[in-house]
């Protein structure tokens, strides 16, 4: 590392939200023409540091340095006319406008009499659009474009104001492995241009062959830094972001009572979007008391087999619970008679608190049992209990998964269908969603159907696992023997 | 530049509109250009609102707050000390910003609906207050002003079409500005407009004061019209739905919408008045299917058609 003065010097920064201590002590500096990774699970506390350091979140204590300059405190947009720039993860462009007009944003002076256009500004816009590789499409509009080039446009927009420093929110996620390396290109020119780059995100693989140091957080404290393999050999990185050996816990299928009609029994089910077939001649059944693993990756049919037995979308085909046909019934109905979801998109009323969100789940239970159930769920996921007066908006990735798996949980389901629980989700977390399952199996006969894409986390506690393709079920069998005959595509 | 503009469809359809509309005194009645003389003042009313809603993203459920200061003031001043007409016009116009930034300074402080709530007890008490100073505003009766601008139809007419015609200019000319450009993006995301250094308090700020400014002059001049002001007219909550349905019907973000949705308005209101009390409901219906069926208003309709051929 050069002696020269860092572009960006933060130090001791601290920040709490009532009780909670998102960031503690924080520090770390970044060159002219340098990235530095800021890792760490959901929860770490990474988005805060952004942010405290962008100014949207003051500070509670410690100083943020831009050149030199001390800006802890100051609000966002004078920290952004100082030099800092931001590559939002998720991009919101102006959608009336073209993409030509989205890039000049980023080119205009905060003046209020700007009221006419500057003409240099526009050749500099192209110029920018020309370089993110957005020169072709300067003239549509944003809604017509590919989810890869609505990120362009956010850093086109970023680099536009020629930030010294910028922050980088999760470049890679939901792209592509050719989108990635284009985007790997445009950061790494980033620095080239001799600005200082933070990169957010989970874990250090992903970035790896991006970022010059790692800085990893977790819990809002700092547990290593260093070049990438350093930070991997860590031990307390290792701990955190590697979980247990794989083992199962199957039980065979004869041991259910209800071998003859099991509890819910999906039969040729198909559905179409359009013209395109979501689901082909689908046949599951699950057992009462059973946990049913449904494996499968991104666009292969889960969530559309949960809507179809949920009652949210139609189908040819059978579906039955207890022998009894669920077509023609409200998705209500179904879920008040037991079969409850807790989805993928989480849904969670997130202006209410916790437990505001664990008695909307309970309102059909008695007061004391509703009282009781609460107790049960906050023994279960005992970070809830702590969160219970926090709004769920308030909370971690991971920490809403646990809500919303125990506002389905407070309806007393006679089956728990579980889409994607561990979607975004850093491993330890997955961890603590997988304890509360393990217990939640042990304790009660609650019966299961799960959705994942993430097989290290599905199979330990599954007793039987369907694999489905291209919304077509392609193997069923126990765990165990899911690693020898299709492990490999998986894991 | 000047080319680009001209050759914008909503510019010069807007112009062929104008033109033809400012030879209706020719051919139509004094009863009918007195009722479009009012629509215009709403059209304005509407344009101002739209500013607010359309591009700061700020639903400001008190329209009639700022009218009402801009034309209560005026029409006080005048009934007070006479002093020339343009006079107490600036009075009123000085007022309705100046109330404006009292009421946005806070309003802005609070997110989402809290500043709608913010605008619609200013209005309230706004009307609480005519009532009760009632020596000074003349309460519930109203206000006789003594001055007129002019008593003939048509000088009024082309005043109030003069007037849109000319604040339609500017308030869309902002909205297609650089301005223009921040302060849709610091209405649609206050954080990333903040990271590309954009001041959005202020940029929001300058938003409520240029949309006050054109509510508190359309209102002293409507007052000069019809040389009266009551709360029924002027601040009452039903004026205020009155002014934002029309800027919704006409189009959200579009400026020139509001003033065909506001004109719209009242003209169907006049057009089925042999029904009675039945027109309100039936122009309300008509609205709120439009809003319904075609979210992009009376613009987005033609549009949408316009994009289907």
């Amino acid at each position: 590392m050069s002696g020269s003065e860092p572009r960006l010097e933060v130090t001791g920064l601290s920040k709490r939200f009532g009780g909670l201590t998102a960031v503690r002590d924080v520090g770390f500096s970044i060159q002219a023409g340098e990235i530095l990774g800021l890792i760490g699970p959901n929860g770490s506390g990474k988005s805060t540091v952004m942010k405290a350091i962008l100014g949207v979140e003051r500070p509670d204590t410690g100083s943020v340095r831009v050149d030199g300059v001390e800006v802890a405190g100051w609000p966002s947009h004078r920290i952004a006319r100082l030099g800092v720039g931001m590559v939002f993860q998720h991009s919101r462009p102006l959608h009336r406008q073209t993409v030509l007009e989205n890039i000049l944003l980023g080119l205009l002076p905060d003046h209020l009499l700007a009221v006419l256009p500057d003409p240099a500004n526009e050749a500099r816009a192209r110029a920018i659009a020309d370089r993110v590789g957005l020169g072709a499409v300067l003239d549509r509009r944003p809604s017509t474009l590919p989810f890869a080039d609505l990120r362009r446009i956010e850093i086109a927009k970023a680099i536009a104001r020629d930030p010294k420093v910028v922050l980088v929110d999760e470049p890679f996620a939901g792209l592509t492995a050719r989108e990635t390396s284009a985007f790997a290109k445009l950061i790494a020119e980033m620095r080239d241009d001799g600005r200082a780059v933070l990169i957010v995100d989970h874990n250090v693989k992903s970035i790896s062959a991006l970022v010059d140091r790692v800085y990893a957080m977790y819990v809002g404290e700092r547990i290593a830094e260093g070049s990438v393999a350093e930070v991997m050999q860590n031990e307390t990185v290792r701990r955190v972001y590697l979980g247990g050996a794989l083992e199962t816990a199957a039980r065979p299928e004869s041991s259910f009572r209800d071998a003859q009609t099991p509890f819910l029994e999906v039969e040729k089910l198909s559905v179409f979007y359009g013209k395109a077939q979501a689901l082909e001649d689908v046949s599951i059944h699950v057992h009462q008391g059973e946990f049913v693993a449904i494996v499968g990756l991104n666009g292969a049919g889960k969530t559309t087999l949960f809507n179809a037995i949920s009652g949210l979308r139609k189908y040819g085909g059978e579906i039955r619970r207890q022998g009894q046909a669920l077509r023609g019934k409200s998705a209500a109905s179904i879920a008040r008679a037991g079969i409850v979801q807790s989805p993928e998109g989480r849904e969670l009323f997130t202006e209410m608190t916790v437990r505001e969100n664990l008695e909307m789940g309970g309102g059909r239970l008695e007061e004391k049992e509703r009282a009781e159930r609460s107790e049960f769920l906050f023994d279960l996921f005992p970070i809830l209990k702590a969160r219970a007066r926090q709004t769920a908006g308030t909370l971690s990735g991971g920490e809403q998964q646990m809500l919303t798996i125990a506002r389905a949980l407070m309806m007393k389901p006679d089956l728990l269908i579980l889409d994607e629980p561990t979607l975004g989700l850093a491993p330890v977390i997955m961890e603590q969603i997988s304890k509360a399952l393990e217990r939640l199996r042990g304790r009660t006969d609650i019966t299961v159907l799960l959705g994942e894409q993430n097989v290290t986390f599905a199979l330990p506690h599954a007793d039987r696992v369907y694999v489905l393709e291209h919304g077509r079920i392609v193997w069923e069998g126990d765990p165990s023997r899911f690693a020898a005959e299709v492990g490999e595509r998986y894991l | 530049m000047l080319a680009r503009i001209l050759k914008s469809p909503p510019v010069w359809i807007s112009l062929i509109v104008v033109a033809v509309a400012s030879t209706l005194p020719l051919y139509v009645s004094g009863y009918v250009l007195g009722l479009l003389t009012i629509a215009y003042y709403f059209g304005v009313f509407s344009m101002a609102w739209d500013l607010l809603f359309g591009f700061a993203n700020e639903v400001n459920f008190g329209p009639t707050f700022l009218i009402g200061l801009g034309a209560y003031t005026a029409g006080i001043l005048d009934s007070l000390y006479q002093p020339p007409i343009i006079l107490c016009i600036a009075a009123g116009v000085a007022a309705s910003v100046t109330g404006g930034v009292v009421l946005a300074l806070p309003a802005l402080r609070v997110r989402g609906p809290y500043f709608g709530l913010t605008t619609l007890v200013a209005v309230l008490m706004l009307q609480n207050f005519v009532v009760v100073a009632a020596e000074l505003t003349g309460g519930e009766i109203g206000l006789t002003v003594p001055d007129v601008i002019s008593i003939n139809d048509r000088t009024n007419y082309w005043i109030a079409l003069g007037f849109m015609t000319v604040s339609g200019a500017i308030l869309y000319g902002l909205s297609r500005s650089p301005v223009g450009l921040i302060l849709q993006a610091s209405g649609q995301d206050a954080v990333q407009a903040a990271a590309l250094g954009f001041n959005v308090t202020k940029h929001k700020l300058a938003a409520f004061i240029v949309s006050a400014f054109f509510s508190g002059l359309a209102g002293a001049l409507m007052v000069f019209y019809l040389g009266a002001a009551s709360v029924g007219t002027f601040i009452d909550v039903t004026v205020g739905v009155q002014v934002i349905v029309g800027a919704v019907l006409g189009g959200r973000r579009t400026i020139l919408g509001a003033a065909i949705g506001a004109v719209f308005l009242i003209a169907m209101g006049e057009a089925l008045r042999p029904l009675g009390d039945l027109s309100t409901f039936i122009v309300s219906a008509i609205a709120l299917f439009v809003v319904l069926v075609f979210p992009g208003g009376l613009l987005g309709m033609l549009k949408g058609a316009r994009e289907a051929t």
